[in-house]
């Protein structure tokens, strides 16, 4: 029983920490003010852009021993470039130009799926390698290096201490936005941002930059979630549209968690589990796992509609969500 | 040297709100963005593929309209994505961001499917496909209705609520069509036959693009010529002006709602019985995110509508003829269709805006 | 001690052809307390914006010290010590009082919410302030929202302080408080300027008076050396002969009864209070007083659109010759009752008219619904539109121009054009020539002038008192939501109504209270 509920948390964890990666990235995103729609496509590229940085790597090696430092830091690297480069993307249309956020949102996420794809699927032939398909063998390796447990580990260790990096790296990110949020300058500053940029302009907080940084610094924090997947969940195999829905179920969290990045830390093992504990329904047929799958939206809907009932101000958006901000001249 | 450091200081410059702008002028700085996002397109495929300049655009052309069987695809898909487009507009014109199509449309879609499937052997061909539309409007505008009730009486976000929306009709579809597929569960879409639509003087998808075009005379003309139209134009100008008015702004945003959801259900209407005799989560097919774009692009205007979805599709079909041609990822369209977007939506700000040198003198830079 | 903190110097600042202040020249010592006197449009507000900021002024000097200042930016301002407290505040809602106060400090130190804290508690019991540093702002009352705001400066060590109407929000008792805090301040050697109306204020709180008179510094009287009776005159200036015609109003009968209205501001605060009055067919009746004391509250209750807590709106229908109730009706309601109702609002883009429209579009706000079927109907409006353009002499491109890109004067034209148009039994204009150049006015004048003669009940709120004594045959003068007086517009003078206007209702009582 221990063993079955050890291996279910374990399994929901790895399906949380790609959407951990999301809202989180999105809560920082957002807390400026700035409804990032695009989030999913971001996940992709950052996804994308580490796994063709670490395929190079790896067809440059010729069958020598990588080094350890390169064959992580490359497609973290990539990973958080090509990601900033989308939120940098973002924000100049909706700062600089004061496009909408909505429908920049969505062409982002349209380009970055179609990034995703289109190079996962035609790496190979644009580099004229002749390998059959994208597997990243040895760079999984080391992103799913865990702690040396030995061979019997108990349930405890299993459920705490069996995950790679990247997963970890999750979890503090999340924390430490918390605490920026919450703690800090920067983040009353960001907040305050969010809320009202008009009062933040006035108490002499410089709005765009405050957009520009949290956005981009959002976008890489996502990316890594598409990261993770690849080279830790799917064990470095890159496959086109794998990595499915799950940039919309990050933004999904995001409301789930009402804006609050340790939320989102449960909030993702929740949304894991939710994903994963039908497999484990004796008898269950394919087609109900889809109701199941349901459940995350279903309950953000809820937690949308309580908070907008209860008006209470703290589980409130931002209140100056999805709207452009620029100083009134007279 | 101080007047090049005054020239390149920002802050010596302003944005200001143009005033008048002709309209012509408008266009052009429309068309210029375009060209250049053209351009840009054709660079990247050019790096990407070893063709020239004019084969890129040629490989597109004749993706689009090499054959009569490409003509209709582009046509029909011109069409679908139209349909959504006009269904999100009314919404849109409202400052209702309804980014719900999707799931708007998989209902409407379920819906036919569902009428096919349980009252296919019943009811003769002639009750049967106005029992399918009838249902699909309904279901549609139910999909459309509850995020714009929860709005009105308690302003829950509506652009994350019916975001949302999307993924519970997704699922439900996607259930439903693994328990419909033959056999049970093993993801082969049922092939619908009874209440498809048939081929209209030999073209299968002549009736999707007549129903269509009708829709889009009607909405052009609802938008502009009738009363509700103009509610809607008021609410979403200003609120407080309706107020004054004496509209019932709830009302409104019901009202629309309910027709923005019933005009998707059309759409999956048309796409189960139309296109794809079959539906799946993704019968959508993404279009009604896609159409927002569309709908935005056309400034809500239904008639250059047409011209806005016809340029992505055919962007679409351009840029998989070339990912064909250089066994290349289809998603290649994907990518195109981005960085034209970002190049219309971004030239709007040089529409609504002029950046203005401020003197120096006198410190007026604030 | 008293040391000249800041002085102006022949400061003058325009906003295109408007002049907002012209040649003021004025100065505060240290330890004292300036009042700035002025009605409504004087260049008040703009003048201290120039000090903190926000404006810089197109001539003249400023001087802090002693020493030419160039204050470009409020973080300029900062760095001269100088904090100005905005008549809207400048807070985020659900941010605490503490975080408000320290938002945008840069600060080289380690961020320590505590540390904050306690230094703002210090500045609390220094000057009596009792804001509990983590309260959120949604939940405080306006008085509360104030105190805030002036922590907010004196934390960042501002020693000139700007009160731009600071009781205008505040219950007398609130006031009270408010003063005893700026005395102390005071005399702890700090700078205060405070912009009001309220002369009893005026003569309670500051050290001199300042005064402005559309946009010019008229001069200054040491507070111990003055009345409320020279100060009014000083305000309101010589009468100034406009030459509006007025007739006799004729056939005059009751048309709009409004008998103890009440209504609440949205945190329960009265905006109205027990008002009545009646307003009569043939006759304008003008409403003066400062502005927001509960004009446009009293305008959009009688229209249906500001909930009614107390109190009776009686119209007395001139067709069918019986009355009716107006109380909880919609606008809509109102109008299918039959009542010709018309309402110039103040906001005219944001409410009267919608901007991105154009003439013929805006015509139909109000008729639209007119005749069967779901489809609009364009001849008439755009009949109106063309007959309004020919008549009031609206200056546009072109029918299809957005309202927006009109110049004031003639969107107002199209505004009150529309209204008139609907032949109203009951016409509301607020602000109707406000922003308007000379001979707009006097169109608008001589429109309403027209609709008395029909026979309407005419509802004039206006700022300018000259312009109020000569149009109306009545002015009713409200104070603090409530009403302060109504006398006859053809042998009161300005002195009288500018005395009625800076009582507000409570005021009386207190003094009844004192006596």
């Amino acid at each position: 029983m221990i063993a079955t509920i050890a291996a279910i948390f374990q399994r929901a964890v790895a399906q949380g920490i790609p959407l951990l990666f999301g809202s989180t990235g999105e809560i920082l995103t957002e807390k400026s003010g700035n409804l990032n729609l695009g989030i999913p496509g971001i996940m992709y590229v950052g996804a994308i852009s580490g796994v063709a940085g670490s395929f190079l790597y790896e067809l440059s090696l010729n069958g020598n021993e990588p080094n350890p430092f390169l064959i992580i830091g490359i497609p973290l690297l990539c990973c958080i470039l090509g990601s900033m480069f989308m939120g940098l993307i973002y924000c100049f249309l909706t700062v600089t130009l004061r496009a909408n956020q909505n429908v920049t949102g969505l062409a982002l996420t349209t380009f970055g799926i179609g990034i995703g794809n289109f190079f996962g699927g035609s790496l190979i032939n644009i580099v004229k390698s002749d390998v059959p398909s994208i597997s990243l063998n040895e760079t999984t390796k080391f992103f799913k290096t865990t702690l040396p447990l030995g061979e019997n580990i108990n349930s405890f260790e299993k459920m705490f201490l069996s995950y790679g990096f990247l997963a970890y790296l999750a979890v503090i990110i999340a924390l430490i936005a918390s605490f920026v949020l919450n703690r800090t300058r920067v983040g009353l500053n960001l907040r305050a941002v969010g809320e009202n940029p008009a009062t933040a302009d006035a108490a002499g907080i410089n709005v765009s930059r405050y957009k520009y940084i949290s956005t981009c610094i959002g976008s890489a924090v996502a990316g890594l979630g598409g990261l993770y997947y690849v080279m830790d969940y799917a064990n470095g195999v890159w496959s086109n549209d794998a990595f499915g829905d799950r940039g919309w179920l990050a933004i999904a969290l995001v409301i789930f968690s009402v804006w609050k990045p340790a939320v989102a830390i449960l909030g993702s093992i929740l949304f894991g589990a939710l994903y994963v504990i039908p497999y484990y329904i004796p008898g269950i047929s394919i087609s109900l796992i889809k109701i199941f799958e349901m459940l995350p939206y279903a309950v953000t809907i809820l937690v949308l509609i309580l908070t907008s009932v209860r008006r209470k101000r703290e589980t409130q958006p931002p209140q100056h969500l999805g709207l452009s901000y620029f100083r009134e001249e007279r | 040297m101080n007047n090049i450091k005054s020239i390149l200081n920002l802050s010596n410059y302003h944005i200001a709100k143009r005033d008048v702008i002709p309209w012509w002028q408008s266009y052009l700085i429309r068309v210029i963005a375009i060209l250049v996002a053209l351009v840009v397109c054709g660079v990247i495929t050019i790096a990407l593929t070893d063709l020239n300049p004019i084969e890129v655009y040629v490989t597109m052309f004749e993706g689009a309209f090499m054959t009569p069987r490409r003509v209709w695809f582009v046509l029909q898909n011109t069409a679908m994505l139209l349909c959504v487009a006009l269904a999100v507009t009314p919404a849109f014109k409202m400052k209702f961001w309804n980014i719900g199509a999707e799931g708007q449309v998989l209902m409407g879609g379920f819906a036919t499917a569902f009428c096919v499937i349980v009252f296919g052997e019943k009811l003769p061909t002639s009750v049967l496909i106005p029992v399918m539309v009838l249902t699909s409007i309904i279901a549609g505008a139910i999909w459309g209705l509850i995020p714009a009730i929860f709005k009105s009486i308690w302003n829950s976000n509506e652009t994350l609520f019916t975001l949302m929306m999307n993924y519970i009709a997704t699922q439900i579809v996607a259930y439903y069509s693994l328990e419909w597929s033959v056999p049970k569960g093993s993801g082969t879409p049922r092939i619908l036959e009874k209440g498809m639509l048939p081929s209209l003087m030999g073209n299968d998808y002549l009736i999707n693009i007549l129903v269509v075009l009708a829709i889009t005379i009607f909405m052009y003309i609802y938008l502009k010529y009738s009363k509700q139209g103009y509610e809607i134009s008021v609410v979403g100008e200003s609120e407080n002006t309706a107020r004054y008015i004496g509209v019932n702004v709830k009302k409104v945003i019901n009202r629309t709602m309910i027709l923005s959801g019933a005009i998707c259900g059309i759409a999956g209407f048309l796409l189960v019985a139309g296109t794809d005799h079959s539906i799946k989560s993704d019968t959508a097919g993404g279009r009604g995110f896609t159409a927002i774009m569309v709908s935005w692009l056309a400034k809500f205007n239904p008639i250059i509508m047409i011209l806005t979805s016809f340029l992505i599709v055919f962007l679409d079909r351009g840029a998989s003829q070339i990912s064909e041609r250089f066994r290349l990822n289809d998603s290649f369209s994907d990518i195109i269709t981005g960085i034209i977007i970002f190049f219309i939506i971004g030239c709007e700000f040089f529409i609504n805006y002029t950046i203005k040198r401020v003197k120096t003198e006198g410190g007026e830079n604030k | 001690m008293s040391s000249t903190a800041i002085e102006l110097k022949n400061i003058s600042k325009y906003f295109g052809s408007v002049v907002a202040n012209k040649n003021v020249s004025l100065s505060v010592k240290r330890g004292e307390v300036l009042a700035i006197l002025g009605e409504n449009g004087s260049g008040k507000t703009t003048l201290m914006n120039m000090i903190s900021g926000i404006y810089f002024p197109d001539e003249g000097e400023i001087f802090i010290d002693g020493e030419k200042a160039t204050i470009h930016s409020p973080k300029d301002a900062f760095g001269y010590k100088i904090g100005m407290i905005h008549q809207h505040f400048k807070l985020i809602d659900v941010f605490s009082a503490a975080q408000n106060i320290v938002l945008g400090i840069e600060d080289k130190k380690r961020f320590n919410m505590k540390e904050y804290i306690s230094r703002i508690e210090e500045i609390d019991k220094q000057y009596g302030f009792e804001i509990d540093p983590k309260k959120k702002i949604y939940e405080m009352s306006v008085s509360e929202k104030q105190t805030v705001e002036i922590i907010k400066v004196l934390f960042r060590g501002a020693d000139i302080l700007i009160l731009d109407e600071p009781t205008a929000v505040l219950t007398p008792q609130e006031t009270k408080k408010l003063f005893r805090i700026l005395k102390k301040m005071r005399d702890d050697g700090k700078a205060i300027i405070i912009i009001t109306h309220k002369l009893h204020e005026v003569l309670e709180i500051s050290n001199r008076v300042s005064v402005l008179r559309k946009g010019e510094y008229v001069g200054t009287v040491e507070t111990a050396n003055t009345t409320e009776t020279e100060l009014t005159e000083l305000m309101v200036g010589k009468k100034v002969e406009l030459n509006i015609e007025r007739k006799e109003p004729e056939n005059t009968a009751r048309r709009l009864e409004v008998k103890n209205l009440t209504c609440m501001d949205r945190e329960g605060n009265k905006v109205l209070d027990s008002v009545s009055f009646t307003a009569c067919s043939g006759e304008i009746l003008g409403i003066a007083g400062i502005a927001g004391s509960g004009q446009r509250e009293l305008l959009e209750a009688i229209s249906g659109l500001q909930q009614i807590s107390v109190g009776e709106i009686i119209y007395d229908n001139p067709k069918t010759g019986e009355t009716e109730s107006l109380v909880g009706k919609t606008p809509l309601q109102i109008r299918e009752m039959g009542v010709r109702l018309s309402f110039v609002p103040e906001d005219r883009l944001g409410m009267g008219l919608v901007g991105n429209m154009d003439i013929v579009d805006n015509m139909m706000l109000r008729s639209y619904r007119r005749g069967k079927g779901a489809f609009l109907e364009r001849k008439g409006p755009r009949e109106l539109a063309d007959k309004i353009i020919k008549n009031l002499r609206v200056v546009t491109p072109g029918l299809s121009t957005p309202v927006r890109r009109l110049s004031g004067g003639n969107v107002q034209k199209v505004l009150v054009g529309r209204e008139i148009a609907a032949s109203p039994t009951v016409l509301m204009a607020a602000y109707p020539v406000r922003g308007l150049d000379i001979n707009s006015s006097y169109t608008i004048y001589d429109l309403l002038n027209e609709q008395k003669k029909k026979g309407v009940a005419v509802i004039f709120v206006g700022e300018d008192l000259d312009v109020l004594l000569e149009l109306c045959d009545r002015i009713l003068v409200i104070g603090g939501g409530k009403i302060t007086g109504i006398v006859d517009a053809r042998d009161t003078t300005k002195e009288e109504i500018g005395l009625l206007m800076t009582k507000s209702g409570d005021d009386k009582k207190e003094e009844n209270e004192d006596e």
